[in-house]
């Protein structure tokens, strides 16, 4: 099986990264994420219900629909906050990647851990830049609204072609495709990772394996 | 076609389709409400939430969505839209894009109806959901109120897009394959608001003979209805507690959702979803909070100065002031009438009251818009820059050109024996003819007692009203300093001069 792989690029400037993360990885979420199940006997189960909840952003002219749970918004929070952080703190030219990736785990037999595979990867590239000044910024405002709005339409035109998507688990193996760990919703497992592009092009950790192949070589 | 399908995943499919079109009504219009909205994850299933998803029914749009499906579902050639169109208080209108739930004839015979159907039928909501803020449609819907408001309505057959302008645009929000058909559901969006703003300022008055209503009827269409829809926060008449349309009309069709983990291929075995009647608490759960009235005609609610002017909450409004403010205000007559100065205590104060209520609600507001003091009305050539400030009064002299205002320098107040019996309109207190405009209100501060104590409330604010100038903000003393000011004028700009690089280095910085 092949992991689905879909890029996402938004231009933003460095106050909107945060609400521009947030909007499309919860409008992801949003649609990889079920209500708990609830097994019972017969091998049957019924799911919860999903409620929803409309953001408004404070720094782009946009509103974003997101899962109505305080736990996975937090989680979602805080990786989009390191990410930010991490931007700031790369230099002036922010660019980066923050990638959501939903997986499956397979059970391995011990001394082997379990193993991972993806199956849908979220990657979304953001490029930071500096406005002058105020009137730029209000224009960026709208821009990036606009922007983000194009982008749901392409998340939702890519998870309505209803491709791959894990086999509905038993009760056993629910931890295998669903993370349980919340209490009122049920999102596929996922993982959210990053990556900082420097002002060369290069991303981080690129720079860091070559330092130390060098290191190694002299 | 049908013939594969067994009877029960046939009535299955059908009660989808059904149910997923009502949802689909309702995220529009809620969509199109005006305001945020919240709904809760429930971590157990409620037995009320189709497609596991927490979307409330508002009765009356449930109400109108059935009306147009009059007992039909949407099928092939047979598609049920919802428009939406947004109408000026002028009475303009104008179509902004339009929903299309439609079906056409490639079927997927191999998929599983109560399973697979089901859950991807959940995700286009959630796509739906996600869609209607993104149109163009949304932002204009957050801000309706007083200049605009946004209609609904909803109808079955062909799609009609003529309305939408020219360049509109095609958003697809999904599709879903059933045995029967591929249920697609898209958005065709105006584009070009432009027709909005130049209509906005065709305000000349109409030529004889041209019907008012002209331009505001559709284009005539055999499946057009005259009306041009609901409001986005309509309520039907006579309705009361959700009245009729409270919960699902259709008792039997709260679903409990109950999926097998048996593998597709024993189809069969265990039947999918099971069916219960609704306890009549949760049907009540299904109703939208707006079965309470007011929360229905809940957009937002602007309260300008103009709505207040035209409505009798006006007068309230400001009786409200005189009653429990401690301080005095003057009400202003309506144009030079003298109707409400005269006679003495309640009468007067009724006078008073009915002056202040013009014919003219535009003329009172007229009126208003020259702020003199609080609440007070001066002919133009009195009104300066300078008393453009409530409480005027208490602003340095040397900003006051107007010695003889009445609000800088207030009148000694009359002696009288009691506050009950000052006059509205005491030769002793209106010292100057400039005071003519105002009418002292018979004061009496709220809660007070009279006559009682040697020293009552009244009695304090009418003797302490008009204390004596603070030296600091005499004349000479403010002149004095302002020869100091000037004075050290000099030192001040040589300091600056020697810092001006970092004053510089702090304007780089700002930029």
């Amino acid at each position: 099986m092949n992991c689905r792989s879909e890029v996402l690029e938004v231009t933003v400037e460095a106050r909107q990264v945060e609400e521009a993360m947030l909007a499309l990885l919860h409008t992801i979420l949003l649609h990889r994420s079920t209500g708990k199940f609830h097994y019972k006997k017969e091998g049957t189960y019924s799911i919860g219900t999903v409620g929803t909840l409309d953001i408004d952003c404070d720094f782009i002219d946009f509103t974003f629909v997101r899962v109505s749970s305080e736990e996975l918004d937090r989680v979602i929070r805080k990786a989009v906050s390191e990410f930010k952080d991490a931007l700031n703190n790369s230099g002036s030219d922010g660019m980066g990647q923050i990638s959501l990736e939903f997986y499956q785990k397979k059970k391995s037999r011990w001394p082997f851990s379990d193993e991972c595979i993806p199956w849908e990867v979220w990657s979304i590239k953001v490029n930071v830049v500096n406005l002058a000044n105020e009137q730029e910024r209000q224009i960026c405002r709208e821009k990036v609204g606009e922007k983000l709005g194009e982008k749901v339409i392409n998340v939702v035109e890519v998870i309505n072609r209803h491709e791959y998507l894990p086999k509905m688990p038993t009760q056993s193996e629910v931890d295998n495709v669903f993370d349980t760990s919340l209490k009122d919703v049920q999102p596929y497992l996922y993982k959210i990772t990053y990556q900082i592009t420097d002002s060369l092009g290069t991303s981080v950790s690129t720079t860091m394996r070559r330092l130390i192949k060098d290191t190694l070589a002299l | 076609m049908d013939s594969d399908l067994s009877p029960q995943d046939k009535k299955d499919l059908d009660k989808f389709i059904k149910f997923f079109a009502l949802k689909t009504v309702q995220v529009i219009v809620q969509a199109r409400l005006g305001e945020k909205i919240c709904t809760r994850s429930s971590s157990s299933p409620t037995g009320s939430d189709w497609f596991n998803l927490a979307i409330k029914d508002i009765p009356e749009v449930t109400h109108e969505a059935k009306k147009a499906l009059a007992g039909q579902l949407p099928g092939i050639g047979r598609s049920m839209c919802v428009e939406i169109s947004l109408k000026t208080s002028e009475g303009d209108s104008m179509e902004l894009e339009t929903w299309c739930l439609e079906m056409n004839e490639k079927c997927d015979k191999d998929i599983k109806v109560s399973y697979t159907v089901y859950n991807r039928l959940s995700v286009l909501l959630k796509s739906l959901l996600a869609i209607t803020r993104v149109t163009p449609a949304y932002k204009l819907s957050r801000k309706q109120g007083h200049d605009y408001v946004i209609l609904y309505r909803i109808y079955f057959g062909e799609v009609q897009l003529s309305g939408l302008g020219e360049g509109f645009q095609t958003v697809r929000v999904g599709v879903v394959g059933t045995p029967v058909g591929t249920v697609t559901l898209s958005c065709a969006y105006r584009t070009n608001l432009a027709f909005m703003s130049n209509r906005q300022f065709e305000r000349s008055a109409p030529i004889m003979g041209i019907i008012v209503d002209h331009f505001v009827d559709p284009p005539c269409s055999s499946q057009r209805p005259a009306n041009m829809g609901q409001p986005c926060n309509y309520r039907a008449p006579d309705e009361e507690d959700g009245g009729p349309f409270a919960g699902v009309q259709d008792s039997q069709e709260v679903c409990t959702t109950s999926f097998s983990t048996s593998p597709p291929s024993q189809v069969g075995h265990t039947h999918l979803l099971s069916y219960q009647p609704p306890a009549l608490a949760g049907a009540a759960d299904l109703c939208h909070p707006a079965a309470n009235p007011n929360q229905v005609r809940h957009q937002s609610v602007y309260f300008t100065f103009r709505q207040i002017v035209e409505t009798h909450q006006y007068r309230q409004y400001h009786w409200l002031i005189l009653n429990v403010s401690v301080l005095l205000y003057f009400i202003p007559l309506s144009s030079g009438d003298d109707d409400g100065l005269s006679q003495s205590g309640e009468g007067r104060r009724d006078e008073g009251r009915r002056s202040v209520s013009p014919s003219d609600p535009v003329e009172s507001l007229n009126a208003f818009t020259r702020k003199v003091g609080a609440f007070v009305n001066k002919p133009s050539t009195q009104v300066t820059a300078s008393l453009d400030l409530p409480f005027a009064a208490f602003a340095p002299r040397g900003l006051d050109s107007e010695e003889n205002d009445p609000m800088v320098q207030p009148p000694d107040s009359p002696p009288c024996p009691s506050p009950l019996q000052a006059s509205l309109h005491s030769q002793g207190s209106e010292g100057s003819g400039q005071q003519d405009d105002f009418v002292m209100v018979d004061f009496r501060p709220a809660f007070s007692k009279d006559d009682l104590l040697p020293m009552d409330l009244g009695t304090f604010y009418r003797e302490f009203q008009n204390p004596p100038q603070l030296a600091s903000l005499s004349l000479h003393i403010s002149s004095q300093s302002m020869a100091d000011d000037l004075d050290s004028l000099p030192e001040k700009l040589a300091v600056y001069e020697k810092n001006i690089d970092e004053f510089d280095a702090f304007v780089d910085m700002l930029q």
